[in-house]
């Protein structure tokens, strides 16, 4: 029996346009807010994962690639990998690193640091990505942050792929940080029921 | 009781390992019978009278967390 597809099943053409556009305009990496602030409003306000479970274009896009397409070992996921420690070990680096990258728009910002047009991979290897901006555009700061979320971004998504090719097709949502923390966010909400 | 309920003979059905479920959703997305779905974002649920026990979610979990279980014999 064939689930009948809805409109958010698509959602996986929204994850590989939204990196295409910060391949031509990294201030298109705003946009990536969305996916960081809708599954906090859903925990929040909804008490639910409604996001991870439907709209997630990151997981989608797995599912695809390593389902549909075959591009995932189908291996079992090491346990250490979806152990409490290291899920929020991940959320708890994954956070310092976001902090970091607002500090680094803060100190653009305020003048204290020049605007670095470039992307940082996995938080160390950096990559120019000039190309994809024009000086003088938006505020030094706001274009500060977009290579900086962008980096983020493309780095987790990079991350999702190796494990999806070694691992399970949605390994990633095992240790995804806002997996993590919407459904630390619901446990507490539903803490009565919770064990 | 719905008629999917009443026509389920499975011998077997999946069970959810609450501790360590990250309630992706993987296993509501891949199930034929609709039978498992996410509790209150906290873990996954399979509706047991429902679910056919083919095993589809169990294999698809990233968390493993899913497990068969056979049914206890009813007389």
């Amino acid at each position: 029996m064939k689930k009948k597809k809805k409109w958010y099943d698509y959602l996986w053409i929204w994850t590989i346009l939204y990196f295409a556009l910060g391949f031509f305009n990294i201030l298109f990496a705003w946009l990536g807010m969305i996916d960081f602030l809708l599954p906090l409003g859903f925990a929040v306000f909804g008490g639910n994962k409604w996001f991870c479970n439907h709209l997630c274009g990151r997981g989608q896009l797995c599912m695809k690639l390593g389902g549909d397409l075959k591009c995932s070992r189908n291996r079992p996921t090491p346990s250490w990998m979806y152990s409490k420690w290291f899920r929020y070990g991940f959320l708890i680096f994954f956070l310092a690193m976001f902090g970091n990258m607002l500090f680094q728009t803060w100190l653009v910002g305020s003048g204290a640091a020049n605007l670095r047009e470039a992307i940082k991979l996995f938080w160390t290897l950096r990559v120019p990505w000039g190309w994809t901006y024009t000086p003088g555009m938006v505020p030094d700061w706001a274009a500060q942050f977009s290579f900086g979320f962008y980096s983020l971004m493309l780095t987790s998504l990079l991350i999702g792929l190796i494990v999806m090719a070694l691992f399970k097709p949605r390994t990633w949502c095992t240790f995804c940080p806002m997996g993590t923390m919407t459904q630390g966010i619901c446990k507490l909400r539903h803490r009565s029921h919770a064990d | 009781m719905s008629e999917r309920r009443r026509n389920n003979s499975s011998r077997r059905f999946a069970k959810v390992n609450r501790a360590v479920c990250v309630a992706c959703g993987t296993c509501a997305s891949v199930c034929p019978k609709q039978a498992a779905s996410i509790k209150n974002g906290c873990w996954a649920e399979i509706d047991t009278a429902i679910c056919v026990g083919c095993g589809l979610c169990a294999k698809a979990c990233p968390a493993d967390c899913i497990a068969l279980a056979e049914r206890a014999v009813a007389g």
